[in-house]
C-alpha cells in the first residue's frame, strides 16, 4: 500500500484474517448470532461499526493522556454511547429508510465488545492516526464475517440474498425447489450463526495452524 | 505531563466537564434535527395510511414501494378525504387526526377513558376506502398498523410496521406475501366482528379462501403472529360502533 507504511498497513489487514476480531478474539460474537438472519442488517451494521469505531478510537485516542484511569471504563461507555445516539439522530433526519431497517441494531452497537475491547487495548496507548486504522481494520474483519454469515444464512434459510430470490420461489416451486429443495429453517434461528462461525473458524485454522493454541 | 490524572478531584472534575460537554452536545444535535425527523416521521404516517389503501407503487417484485416522501403530502390530501376523531358517540371532522398517536389512545381507553379514535376516509377510483390505525405489541417491541376497509367491511388492504420483530422471522410482517393475504379477507363472519386470524396450519398457504378470517402465519413468528390477531381484534373492539355505522350507509 503506498498511502500506508507496513506498520500501518499490518494495524488495518491484521484484523481481517489472522487476528480477526470475532473468529480469533472471539469479540462481538452477540451481535453476530443476533442479526445475521439477512445480508442486508449484517451490512449496514458492518459499516455502523466501522463509522462509531473509527472516531471513537479516534475520539479516545486525543483524550488518552488526561483520562483519569479509574473511571476509563466509563469514558469509554459514554463516547461510544454519543456516537451511537448521533448515528441514530443523523440516520433518522437524512436517511429515514435505513434508519427503520436498522432499528434496534443502532442501539445494539453500544454494547459490542469489539469497541470496548478496541478502546482499551489500544486507542488508550497509541496516536489518533494508529488508533484509526486499527479501528477501521476490526471493523472491517468483523464486517466480513458478518457478511459470510448473513450470505449464508439468508441464502440457505430463506432462498434469497438482500431480499432477491435467487433460488426461485419455495411456494409456486419454481427454480431449484422444483427439484425438491427445500429451505432449510434452521438457518434462521440464531445458533445457526453460531455453527457457521464455528466453520469458518475451523476453516481458519486448519489453513493457519499457528492459529492453533497449545494446551 | 504535570497534570496528575490520579487525583481524586481530577477524577471529578473531568467526570463532571465530560457529563456537560456530552450533554449539550447531544442536546444540541437532538434539537437542530428535531423539525426534520419529525417531518419524516409525518411522511412516513402519510405513506402508510395511503399504502394501506392500495396507494403506493408496487410493482410486481414483492418489495413495498411508497409514494415518494417529495409528493407524499400532496397526494395524501388528495386521496383522504375525510379524517374523522370518533369519541364515544361523537364525530368530528379533524384534518389532523392523523397525527394522533394510538398508543396514548389505547391506554386511555385501557384506564377506561374515552378514546379519540381517528378514521380516515380516503377515495380512489370512485370507491371510498375506510382506514383505522391499529396499534399493539408483538414479540420485543410494538407493532402497528392500518387496515383499510370497504363499506361491505371487506379487507382492501394493509399495512403493518413493527419496531423490532426479528428479523427474517417477525419482521416479515411488513412483507408484500404477508401483508397481500389481507386484502380480500371479511373481517365479519356472519353478523360478528370477527377479525382476521393469523393462522398456523390453517392448509390455505395460497389463502385460497377469503370467508374464513384466517391469514397463513410465518414460520417461526408465532407470537408476532399472534400479536397481530390481536391488534386486529383490538382495533375491531375498538371500532365496533363506527364501524356499524359504515355496515348501515
Amino acid at each position: 500500500m503506498g498511502l500506508l507504511n507496513k506498520k500501518d498497513s499490518k494495524l488495518v489487514l491484521d484484523p481481517l484474517a489472522d487476528n480477526n476480531p470475532i473468529t480469533i478474539q472471539v469479540l462481538g460474537i452477540c451481535s453476530a448470532l443476533a442479526i445475521t438472519a439477512e445480508l442486508r442488517p449484517s451490512v449496514v451494521m458492518a459499516i455502523s461499526v466501522m463509522f462509531v469505531l473509527g472516531i471513537g478510537n479516534v475520539v479516545i485516542s486525543l483524550l488518552r493522556n488526561i483520562i483519569p484511569s479509574k473511571i476509563r471504563i466509563i469514558v469509554q461507555l459514554i463516547v461510544v454511547a454519543a456516537l451511537v445516539i448521533i448515528v441514530d439522530q443523523v440516520l433518522k433526519a437524512f436517511a429515514y429508510e435505513l434508519s427503520k431497517t436498522l432499528s434496534v441494531f443502532v442501539g445494539l452497537i453500544i454494547t459490542n465488545c469489539i469497541i470496548m475491547g478496541r478502546f482499551e487495548a489500544f486507542a488508550l496507548g497509541n496516536s489518533p492516526w494508529r488508533s484509526f486504522l486499527d479501528g477501521i481494520g476490526n471493523a472491517l474483519g468483523y464486517g466480513i464475517i458478518l457478511i459470510i454469515v448473513g450470505f449464508f444464512r439468508e441464502l440457505l434459510g430463506s432462498g434469497t440474498l438482500l431480499g432477491f430470490p435467487v433460488l426461485g420461489d419455495p411456494i409456486a416451486k419454481t427454480g431449484l425447489y422444483a427439484t425438491g429443495y427445500e429451505n432449510n429453517g434452521f438457518m434462521i434461528i440464531p445458533p445457526a450463526a453460531l455453527i457457521v462461525v464455528g466453520i469458518i473458524i475451523w476453516v481458519q485454522r486448519s489453513r493457519n495452524p499457528a492459529l492453533i493454541e497449545e494446551n | 505531563m504535570a497534570l496528575d490524572t490520579q487525583k481524586n478531584v481530577y477524577t471529578i472534575l473531568f467526570a463532571a466537564g465530560m457529563v456537560l460537554v456530552v450533554g449539550s452536545m447531544l442536546a444540541f444535535v437532538s434539537s437542530a434535527l428535531k423539525p426534520t425527523i419529525k417531518e419524516n416521521e409525518r411522511f412516513e404516517k402519510q405513506q402508510n395510511i395511503l399504502y394501506a389503501m392500495g396507494v403506493n407503487q408496487n410493482s410486481d417484485e414483492g418489495s413495498v414501494s411508497f409514494i415518494p416522501t417529495s409528493e407524499v403530502e400532496q397526494t395524501f390530501f388528495q386521496h383522504i378525504k375525510k379524517q374523522l376523531v370518533v369519541e364515544g358517540d361523537q364525530v368530528t371532522e379533524s384534518p389532523e387526526a392523523y397525527l394522533i398517536d394510538m398508543k396514548k389512545e389505547i391506554a386511555a381507553s385501557k384506564k377506561g377513558l374515552a378514546p379519540k379514535l381517528p378514521v380516515f376516509i380516503g377515495e380512489k377510483d370512485g370507491k371510498a376506502y375506510y382506514i383505522l390505525p391499529m396499534y399493539g405489541k408483538g414479540l420485543w417491541d410494538a407493532i402497528w398498523g392500518y387496515i383499510a376497509l370497504d363499506e361491505q367491511l371487506t379487507v382492501q388492504g394493509v399495512y403493518f410496521d413493527h419496531k423490532g420483530e426479528t428479523p427474517g422471522l417477525g419482521a416479515n410482517i411488513k412483507a408484500r406475501y404477508f401483508m397481500d393475504d389481507f386484502s380480500g379477507e371479511s373481517i365479519l363472519a356472519g353478523n360478528r366482528l370477527a377479525g382476521i386470524q393469523v393462522a398456523k396450519g390453517n392448509n390455505d398457504p395460497l389463502n385460497r379462501d377469503k370467508e374464513d378470517n384466517q391469514v397463513d402465519a410465518l414460520a417461526g413468528a408465532t407470537i408476532t403472529g399472534n400479536g397481530i390477531t390481536a391488534m386486529i381484534a383490538e382495533t375491531m373492539y375498538l371500532y365496533r360502533d363506527y364501524l356499524q355505522t359504515i355496515r348501515a350507509k
